[in-house]
C-alpha cells in the first residue's frame, strides 16, 4: 500500500505531462464562454472569469429571432461590456461621438434632432438615423440592407468618415491600452485580449437585449392588463391591417423587404440616393428602401430614408395623396390604376391613433439600456 | 534501493512514452508531406511591375502608372499526375497578395502530401461562404476590422463584402481627383449575394504547372513562380479604357473587369529546392 502511492503519483504525473505536451496549441478560435465561474489560471489581477449566462426570452407574440445566439451566447458580462462600448466616445476619431450620440434612448435609439445622421466634425450623412430595437429579428440592416449580419454592423458607422470617422485598429488599440477595458474583456471572454470578434460580439450582445415589446398594442394582443384600446385605436388597427400591414407586416411591423413607396426625387440630395440598387446593382432595386418597423414610430421622427417628413400626419398624407408614380413604384401602391392608398381624413386620424399604441414607454426609459453610471 | 530503481525506471518509461506519443501525433515527423511554395510575381507584359515610377501603356494605348495592386487568392487545390488531389484545409486557404508587401507574394503550403503535381487551382477573391461567415471565422487577412497595424482596405463595411482585387494608379487620360492627380481606381468585389442575387465576380483559375511536374519529396520541395500580368486586367478582346472607365467599384462594369482578370495569372517556372 505504501509503495503504491508514489507509483500512482508518478503515473498520474506522467499522464499529465503527456496530455499537456501534446496539445496542438492554444485555442484562440473559441470566444464563447467555456464554463461559468471559472477562474483564469495565472490571472494576477484577482479578476475572475465569471461569465453569467443570460437567457434570451422572446416576447410571446414575436416570431423566433433571426440572430444565431449559439454563435454568441449572451452573458451578463458580455452585455455589460457591449453597453459600455455603446456609450463610449472613444470609438470615434474626435472622442465626441458614441453610438448613443445618434441612437438616443428617448427616441427608441433613433435621432430626432436632424433629418439626416450627424457625425464627427458636424458632418451630415446621407440618410435618416434608424431606431435600434428588436435587432435580433432583423435579417438586414440599414436603409439599403447592405449589412446582413449584426456582428459586422458596428464597423460601418465607426469607419464612416461622416459618422464616427475612425478606423477599427485604432479603436481596438485604444481599448487595449485603456485602464478599464482589458478587465472587462477578461470578465466577458476569458482573457484580456481585445479582438475585433470580441469587440463586435459584445456590442451585438447588448443590442440583442434591446427588445421592445411592451406597448399598449402588445398588451392588447397578449390579452394583458393595460391593453384596453379606444374605439378610435381599434378602428385604426382595422384600417392598418387593411391598408398597411402587407408591408408593415407581423408583430415587428415590417416584412423586411425593400420597396419604392412613391417618394418623389429629393432635389436636395445630389447625387440621387438609389437605395437598394447601390447594394445589389439590380435595375429593379432602384430607389427602393427597407420597410422600417413601426414600433415606437411616434418617437422616431423624422421619417423616410431622407428624413423628409417630420410628423406622422405628413407620412399618412403622403400615402393618401402624395405618392408619386414611377417605374419602380411598389404595385401595392398602385391598385386598379390608382396611385396611393385612399384614406379619408378620419381614417388617417384613426391610423395615427393606432400608431401611438406602438410606443413602448418602458423601452425608452429602461435603465438597463441607458449609460452605465 | 530496489524501490528507487523501480521508480527511476518508471519515470524513464513515462518520459519515453511522452516523447513517442508526441512524435506519432506530429504529421511532419511521419514525412509523408512537405512544403509547396508559390511565388506571385506581378508584371506588366514583359516588364516587372514597379509601383509609382514604372510607366506602361495599356491595350487601349493609354499611358499609366500603378500605385496599388492587391488581390485575394483562396481555395487552393493541387492536382497530381495520377489524378490525386490535395485540397488545402479551408481555414488555411486565404491569402492577400500586395505588390507593396514582398512577404505577401510568397505563399507556402506546409503540409502538401508527397507526390508529383501538374496543376494548381484557386479562386481570385473570397468565396461566398466565407464572405458571409461568422466574424469568428474571419481571422488574419479576412478580418473586416483589419490588423493591429492597418485597417482592412479590402473590405466594404457598408455593403458587407470583400474587395477581391484592387488596382489603382495614375494616367494622363484619367480625371483629376481632389489631390490634383489624374487617378484611376478599380475595386472589384461582389460574391453573388446572400439573400438577393447580385453580380458574382468570383473567378476560379486552373494553371498547368509546365512540362515537368512539381515534386514534393522527402528532401525536395517545389517553388512555383506564377506571373500576374496587369495587362490582363486591361484585356485584349474586351478592352478596359481608363479614359472611359476611370473608376469602377460598385458598378455593373465590374463584371467586365473581373472577366478580364480571370486571365491575370500564368505559370512561369518551377524550382526544386533541395533540403539536404
Amino acid at each position: 500500500m505504501r509503495t503504491l502511492q508514489p507509483i500512482a503519483l508518478w503515473v498520474s504525473l506522467g499522464l499529465f505531462g503527456l496530455a499537456v505536451a501534446c496539445q496542438s496549441g492554444p485555442s484562440t478560435d473559441n470566444v464563447s464562454p467555456t464554463a461559468p465561474n471559472t477562474t483564469i489560471p495565472g490571472s494576477s489581477t484577482g479578476i475572475t472569469y465569471q461569465s453569467t449566462p443570460l437567457n434570451f426570452t422572446k416576447p410571446a407574440n414575436f416570431p423566433d429571432p433571426v440572430y444565431d445566439l449559439a454563435k454568441n451566447p449572451l452573458t451578463a458580462e458580455g452585455v455589460d461590456l457591449g453597453r459600455m462600448l455603446f456609450y463610449d466616445v472613444t470609438l470615434s476619431s474626435n472622442g465626441l461621438i458614441s453610438c448613443a450620440f445618434c441612437h438616443i434612448q428617448g427616441s427608441a435609439f433613433s435621432h430626432t434632432d436632424h433629418p439626416l445622421s450627424h457625425g464627427v466634425g458636424d458632418k451630415n450623412g446621407p440618410r435618416n438615423v434608424p431606431a435600434v430595437q428588436n435587432v435580433a429579428w432583423d435579417n438586414h440592416f440599414f436603409w439599403d440592407g447592405g449589412i446582413k449580419d449584426l456582428d459586422l454592423l458596428p464597423i460601418a458607422p465607426i469607419e464612416n468618415p461622416v459618422e464616427m470617422g475612425e478606423r477599427m485598429p485604432n479603436v481596438l488599440a485604444r481599448l487595449q491600452n485603456s485602464n478599464k477595458y482589458p478587465a472587462l474583456f477578461l470578465a466577458a471572454f476569458g482573457s484580456k485580449e481585445i479582438t475585433s470578434e470580441r469587440f463586435l460580439k459584445a456590442l451585438s450582445q447588448f443590442m440583442i437585449t434591446m427588445v421592445s415589446a411592451n406597448t399598449k398594442y402588445d398588451h392588447y394582443v397578449r390579452k394583458e392588463a393595460g391593453g384596453d384600446m379606444t374605439a378610435q385605436e381599434l378602428q385604426g388597427l382595422t384600417l392598418f391591417k387593411q391598408n398597411c400591414a402587407t408591408c408593415h407586416a407581423g408583430e415587428l411591423f415590417t416584412d423586411q423587404n425593400f420597396r419604392n413607396n412613391g417618394l418623389g426625387v429629393n432635389p436636395n440630395v445630389v447625387p440621387e440616393d438609389l437605395g437598394r440598387y447601390q447594394v445589389t446593382l439590380n435595375e429593379a432595386d432602384k430607389r427602393k428602401f427597407r420597410v422600417p418597423s413601426l414600433r415606437n414610430v411616434a418617437r422616431t421622427q423624422p421619417y423616410m430614408h431622407d428624413g423628409r417628413f417630420s410628423t406622422l400626419e405628413q407620412v399618412i398624407k403622403h400615402y393618401a395623396t402624395g405618392v408619386v408614380d414611377n417605374p419602380s413604384l411598389d404595385p401595392l401602391l398602385k391598385k386598379n390604376g390608382q396611385v396611393g392608398i385612399p384614406l379619408s381624413t378620419q381614417d388617417q386620424e384613426a391610423i395615427i391613433a393606432f400608431l401611438y399604441t406602438l410606443t413602448d414607454f418602458s423601452y425608452v426609459n429602461d435603465p438597463r439600456f441607458g449609460p452605465i453610471r | 534501493m530496489n524501490k528507487q530503481l523501480f521508480l527511476s525506471l518508471l519515470a524513464a518509461l513515462m518520459l519515453s512514452g511522452w516523447v513517442i506519443a508526441c512524435k506519432t501525433n506530429d504529421p511532419a515527423a511521419q514525412a509523408t508531406t512537405g512544403p509547396f511554395t508559390l511565388q506571385l510575381d506581378n508584371v506588366v507584359g514583359n516588364e516587372d511591375l514597379v509601383l509609382k515610377t514604372g510607366r506602361y501603356t495599356n491595350s487601349s494605348g493609354e499611358e499609366f502608372r500603378v500605385t496599388t495592386l492587391n488581390y485575394y487568392l483562396s481555395n487552393f487545390r493541387f492536382k497530381q499526375a495520377n489524378g490525386a488531389e490535395y485540397v488545402v484545409p479551408q481555414d488555411s486557404s486565404y491569402f492577400l497578395v500586395k505588390e507593396s508587401d514582398k512577404a505577401s507574394q510568397l505563399i507556402t503550403f506546409p503540409n502538401v502530401p508527397m507526390g508529383s503535381y501538374t496543376a494548381v487551382t484557386f479562386t481570385i477573391g473570397v468565396d461566398s461562404v466565407r464572405s458571409v461567415s461568422d466574424i469568428g471565422k474571419r481571422k488574419g487577412v479576412l478580418d473586416p476590422a483589419g490588423s493591429a497595424t492597418a485597417a482592412n482596405d479590402m473590405y466594404w463595411e457598408w455593403n458587407s463584402g470583400y474587395i477581391f482585387l484592387k488596382f489603382e494608379g495614375t494616367s494622363p487620360v484619367a480625371p483629376v481627383d481632389a489631390t490634383g492627380q489624374n487617378t484611376f481606381q478599380y475595386h472589384i468585389g461582389f460574391f453573388g449575394g446572400l439573400v438577393t442575387k447580385t453580380l458574382n465576380n468570383l473567378k476560379t483559375v486552373t494553371l498547368s504547372l509546365g512540362q515537368q511536374p512539381a515534386v514534393v519529396a522527402e528532401n525536395n520541395s517545389p517553388q512555383v513562380t506564377i506571373k500576374a500580368d496587369v495587362q490582363a486586367i486591361f484585356g485584349q478582346s474586351t478592352k478596359l479604357s481608363i479614359a472611359q472607365h476611370p473608376a469602377v467599384m460598385v458598378d455593373p462594369y465590374s463584371a467586365t473587369i473581373a472577366s478580364n482578370y480571370s486571365q491575370l495569372f500564368r505559370y512561369d517556372q518551377t524550382r526544386q529546392l533541395n533540403h539536404n
